[in-house]
């Protein structure tokens, strides 16, 4: 995948986490707190997508990298270059 | 046996009031809805189909889940927790209460359920089924979603109420053990307004279903409609059915400081146990257990004017539930006698709350809702003041009986007076 692969992947796991929300408008560098109401329960289900959906595993001291779309792309591309 | 004052004589605040109530049912999403179609013959009986399980009937609720949650605490939480919502705050809508100003410390939250964790378990079962069974992707929301509490303590999350929630495990009996927890709780003064009932999600879990049919106790019928049949001498077991009723229980001392709509008194309500067998119901207890309700209120069999029954539509505990109740009322002329399952299926923990609820509305509209379905009457379960598939229009209705009993012996009775 390529980063823009890797930003579609995350919206789409975002839109079934976070259903009311509204993506279109997210602003890549900015937290994802400070735009969306999302607690930790929520990243697990970031993490947890990731594991079940692309074989990615996050570990916990890295759950820092997804705090924006920018970092979580940017800590994503060499985990998900191979994956198709 | 313990004498009991008179309902009547006893202190405003040791008097308890249902003032309002809400509820979800296969076939209505609010008491208005669901009383017409049990004057109108209306079944919430349809075709359905469960992973594992395959082809069967169910009574299927389809309230509008976004009306009082949003859709990420609906996907975070459980069905239960969805039905018990919706239940909770329209009821308080219904009850009239300014929530805004109510203090919620002062709030409890009694649900009764048969059931709770099931549904969730067999679906985080099924979705790792999907990795070769691998529990790293066993779902953080799992432990949340079956503590037995959930179905109390989303409505306590949704509603921001801080006094005390639970949920009350009592079998089939569970709608009227929520109620009569309630009733008790605001005797003992540990809250000043009770959200109490029952709720159930269980057509979502293919166990049930398995374990009945293993049982020989799942209904089939052609006619989905028709397979709720309690009474009739070719019903074939259980429908299994999701709902869920919650009420509104006061102190009359409040209700009356604040001139709230009292839709009826609490004045009796027994549990017992059979403790003889895990599945096989106990008449001799069942009938203990209804006298004892109506010691308790202080009257005697033939001022009851209608009786919800329990019967599910099951070979055996349709016959001894009759015979329990015709133990007690017998010999009763001017009481009458229904059943709400043959609408709706078994609501399970939902049952007893949202049976007595169609019943109320007789408080109204002085009519005796019929059971439906009984094309040809089991000679064994032929009682006197059975309403069998034609509305009966009384004088006046004045007290309402309610039975509900469950697995491993559990039985309930409460019995509503018109204010």
């Amino acid at each position: 995948m390529v980063p823009t692969e890797i930003r579609d992947a995350i919206i789409d796991i975002l839109a079934d986490i976070a259903p009311d929300e509204d993506l279109s408008n997210l602003n890549d560098d900015q937290s994802f707190r400070d735009q969306m109401e999302l607690d930790s329960m929520d990243f697990l289900d970031i993490v947890m997508e990731l594991r079940k959906r692309y074989r990615v595993q996050v570990p916990e001291e890295d759950y820092v990298n997804l705090e924006s779309m920018a970092s979580t792309v940017s800590y994503l591309t060499p985990k998900m270059v191979a994956v198709a | 046996m313990p004498q009991f004052p008179k309902p009547e004589d006893l202190p405003d605040d040791q008097r308890v009031v249902i003032t309002g109530l809400g509820l979800t049912s296969p076939n209505g999403n609010s008491l208005a809805e669901f009383r017409d179609s049990l004057l109108n013959g209306r079944s919430g009986i349809q075709d359905y189909e469960i992973r594992y399980f395959g082809k069967t009937v169910a009574g299927i609720c389809d309230f509008d889940v976004k009306r009082h949650q949003s859709r990420r605490d609906a996907r975070r939480g459980t069905r239960a927790g969805s039905v018990g919502i919706y239940c909770a705050r329209e009821a308080v809508a219904n009850s009239g209460l300014d929530w805004d100003n109510v203090d919620t410390s002062r709030v409890g939250i009694y649900v009764g359920i048969t059931e709770h964790g099931n549904v969730e378990t067999e679906s985080e079962i099924y979705e790792i089924s999907k990795f070769e069974y691998d529990t790293s992707v066993w779902t953080h929301h799992h432990n949340p979603r079956t503590v037995a509490n959930n179905p109390a303590g989303e409505i306590a999350l949704n509603m921001s109420i801080t006094g005390p929630h639970y949920t009350i495990g009592a079998a089939c009996a569970a709608g009227n053990a929520g109620l009569i927890q309630g009733l008790q709780m605001l005797r003992l003064k540990e809250c000043d307004l009770a959200i109490a009932g029952g709720v159930s999600e269980s057509i979502h879990t293919f166990g049930i279903f398995a374990g009945f049919n293993s049982q020989g106790a799942l209904a089939s019928h052609e006619d989905p409609t028709k397979a709720s049949r309690p009474f009739d001498v070719n019903r074939n077991g259980i429908v299994v059915a999701e709902g869920g009723c919650l009420y509104t229980l006061e102190r009359l001392s409040d209700a009356k400081a604040r001139s709230a709509k009292i839709i009826g008194e609490i004045v009796g309500y027994a549990m017992n146990t059979d403790a003889t067998d895990f599945v096989l119901p106990n008449p001799k207890r069942q009938s203990q257990c209804i006298q004892m309700a109506l010691d308790r209120a202080c009257i005697n069999a033939d001022d009851i004017d209608i009786v919800s029954t329990h019967a599910t539509g099951t070979g055996m505990g349709d016959v001894l539930e009759c015979e329990a109740v015709r133990k007690v009322f017998g010999e009763c002329n001017n009481t009458f006698i229904n059943n709400t399952k043959s609408f709706i299926g078994h609501t399970m923990g939902a049952a007893g709350a949202i049976e007595l609820a169609g019943n109320l509305a007789a408080f109204e509209d002085n009519t005796v809702h019929p059971s439906i379905n009984v094309d040809e009457l089991d000679p064994e379960c032929a009682m006197d003041g059975l309403v069998i598939n034609e509305a009966r229009e009384l004088d006046r209705v004045d007290y309402i009986f309610n039975n509900s009993f469950g697995m491993l012996g559990i039985n309930s009775a409460v019995v509503i007076k018109k204010m």
